[in-house]
């Protein structure tokens, strides 16, 4: 089993996982899908970054190519050094234990004949770990850390509700002692009285256990809730990544602060709000336009934006946009 | 402000089955004015939905429409049945759904489906709804409407398409307008503009429109009034400002608690507020107040009988025994303003 020991605190420790420059493709009969189309990013030993964006703009596919469940084109993605990317099928697999994945909608991502037992203690079957009755003894300590009772071992995911659900999902992320957590929309198919229920497990595992997750969610109120640090992806890319204060406190690329604009607020006192709405559509990601992928419906966008590709540039300390005039 | 556009009494939906019917949707009585906006939101399986549909008779067998009368415009709709219906919807009443693509044609261009639309209820020539239907795209602000009006649904995006459903229910001017989860399904930069078109639209022709949503959010920002459903039945009705600012049932104030935002305190998160359990079950719900089974205030009393609907400022009500309990321990507390 993995052990967390490096300090959680500490500010300059070495990330977790590390991605350089990661490019996804789809090629399809309608032309490439650019999913993801050199996307940087790291993430700290129990940490969580948040991962926000519209549909469509790829952040599924990151988490999913991070994963190794999609193959990338090209860059890297590093864990504790070891570049998975370059792996065999049967090299990464020892790797597979370090990185989970909850998806969002856990009905479809558990099999319907299996009990949830075999359900969680599947991963420990596959990596051989324990046997018969230390399996049983895991899954029952794993049940009772997601809050759900011992006999459900015997149940069957059909017997459960939505959030009841997403705590097996959650558990058999866990079996392995994973270091990172990808966390796909894990809350978007629950009601707000649930979901509050699932983000404190999230949030009470991570400081009992140490994990880091990656939590990507079009739904920008949780995010802010559960991420130290979040990046936005537009169409493929990174344009802005920083801590949860400062990107909340001072956004800087037009398209982070009209995703901040357009969300409603409970706001009883303050009722004539400034609104600056983006005008048309997300664009096809089959064809992106050229230079900023944002420029199309930018606010701020000059001649130049429809040329020439911003890359991240350092604004603040920890504090990156992908903007000419950030 | 004059007679109401609609007022609901005493509506139920019932479903027929084996052992007693299930109550989806508990004697719900509301009224809208022209130019409001009433929003309902409640939690998956409350009733929300249902309603909406009740109201345009959608709701096919085994369930059951009951109630004392749903009049629109003074004239009882209840029961409705046949060519009469069909003359309603669509024509004084409009829907609009969450999922734009499963409600358009695939087959027709937009423009053939808000013809189709307008000449279902007036007698005018085809060039004439071709016409009205340019205008209507204009109206919903698609650009080029002269062109895009040829265009098939798969032609277009999402936040289009719901454009295009909400030109199709325009097409008769309509004096009620429900949108059940009109945005759900959209991205929330497109959810703005949607939003702001239908807010725009009810400023302009005095519009009444029900809005089923699940999203506080949006309440907030898009209704004049709310009404809290919760299994079933009203559990809170307000004005949208008294109701987020002092929500005075004990679920509404879990709701409004429980959304996330802001929970940060000197850089370090505190703890959502949950509602402890789950909804009961329609064949399992419980005999007093619904929210009983999961409720902090709950007391003895709570479980014995509904709560009646108690009347509080100008126009609100609330189903519980509970307000002065609610309203002391709100004081006690200052709430932490979520978003």
């Amino acid at each position: 089993m993995h052990q967390n020991t490096q300090p959680l605190v500490a500010t300059h420790i070495e990330p977790l996982l590390t991605v350089n420059d990661l490019v996804v493709r789809f090629a399809s009969s309608r032309g490439t899908v650019h999913a993801v189309d050199g996307v940087s990013l790291s993430i700290k030993p129990g940490e969580t970054l948040g991962l926000v964006g519209e549909s469509g703009c790829g952040k599924s596919t990151l988490g999913r190519a991070i994963a190794r469940l999609v193959e990338p084109q090209s860059g890297s993605v590093r864990l504790g050094g070891v570049d998975l990317t370059r792996l065999t099928r049967s090299g990464m697999r020892p790797y597979r234990r370090d990185i989970q994945v909850v998806f969002q909608d856990p009905l479809a991502s558990l099999d319907p004949r299996c009990t949830v037992g075999m359900l969680i203690g599947e991963p420990l079957r596959i990596h051989g770990i324990g046997d018969r009755r230390q399996r049983r003894d895991r899954i029952a300590d794993l049940l009772s850390k997601v809050g759900l009772s011992a006999d459900s071992a015997d149940r069957y995911p059909h017997q459960f509700s939505g959030g009841q659900r997403q705590r097996i999902g959650i558990a058999r992320a866990l079996a392995l002692d994973p270091r990172l957590i990808i966390l796909d929309e894990p809350v978007s198919a629950l009601d707000v009285s649930v979901q509050a229920q699932i983000l404190n497990l999230l949030v009470d595992l991570q400081s009992k256990l140490g994990v880091a997750y990656l939590f990507i969610s079009h739904d920008l109120s949780v995010v802010e809730y559960v991420s130290d640090r979040v990046a936005v992806m537009y169409l493929g890319r990174i344009v802005e990544t920083s801590t949860r204060e400062k990107l909340w406190s001072s956004p800087v690329h037009p398209y982070t602060r009209a995703l901040f604009d357009s969300i409603p607020r409970i706001d009883t006192g303050d009722l004539g709000r400034q609104r600056h709405m983006l005008r048309g559509d997300l664009p096809s990601s089959y064809n992106p336009p050229e230079g900023c992928h944002f420029h199309t419906r930018c606010p701020r966008a000059e001649e130049s934006c429809a040329v020439e590709s911003p890359v991240l540039r350092t604004v603040a300390d920890s504090h990156v946009a992908a903007c000419h005039f950030a | 402000m004059g007679e109401p556009v609609l007022s609901v009494d005493g509506l139920s939906v019932r479903f027929d089955r084996k052992g007693g019917a299930l109550t989806a949707v508990d004697g719900l009585s509301f009224d809208i004015s022209a130019g409001e906006t009433l929003a309902i939101v409640g939690e998956s399986g409350c009733g929300k939905s249902l309603t909406a549909l009740a109201l345009l008779g959608l709701v096919a067998a085994p369930g059951r429409i009951e109630g004392r009368s749903v009049k629109l415009q003074g004239r009882d709709i209840l029961g409705l049945e046949g060519e009469a219906l069909r003359r309603l919807r669509g024509n004084r009443i409009a829907m609009i759904f969450q999922e734009p693509m499963t409600a358009l044609n695939p087959v027709l261009t937009i423009g053939e489906q808000i013809i189709e639309a307008i000449t279902a209820h007036e007698d005018i020539s085809h060039q004439k709804a071709r016409d009205r239907a340019v205008s209507l795209l204009d109206r919903v602000r698609i650009s080029d409407p002269g062109r895009r009006v040829n265009d098939y649904p798969h032609h277009l995006s999402g936040g289009m398409r719901q454009r295009v459903m909400i030109a199709i229910a325009l097409a008769c001017n309509p004096a009620l307008l429900v949108a059940d989860e009109p945005t759900t399904a959209l991205d929330v930069t497109i959810q703005s503009q949607i939003l702001e078109l239908l807010d725009q639209i009810k400023r302009e022709s005095g519009t009444a429109i029900l809005l089923i949503t699940h999203d506080l959010g949006v309440v907030s920002e898009y209704s004049d009034r709310v009404l809290v459903m919760y299994a079933g039945r009203k559990v809170e009705e307000r004005t949208t400002r008294d109701l987020l600012k002092s929500p005075l049932h004990p679920y509404t104030g879990g709701l409004i608690a429980a959304r996330p935002g802001r929970h940060h305190v000197n850089g370090l998160r505190t703890r959502l507020s949950e509602i402890p359990g789950m909804v009961p079950s329609l064949a399992e719900m419980p005999h007093g107040c619904g929210f009983a089974t999961r409720c902090s205030f709950v007391v003895g009393a709570c479980r014995i009988a509904r709560p009646p609907l108690i009347p509080v400022g100008a126009d609100g009500a609330v189903a519980c025994l509970r307000i002065e309990e609610v309203r002391a321990s709100e004081h006690a507390a200052a709430r932490c303003d979520a978003y």
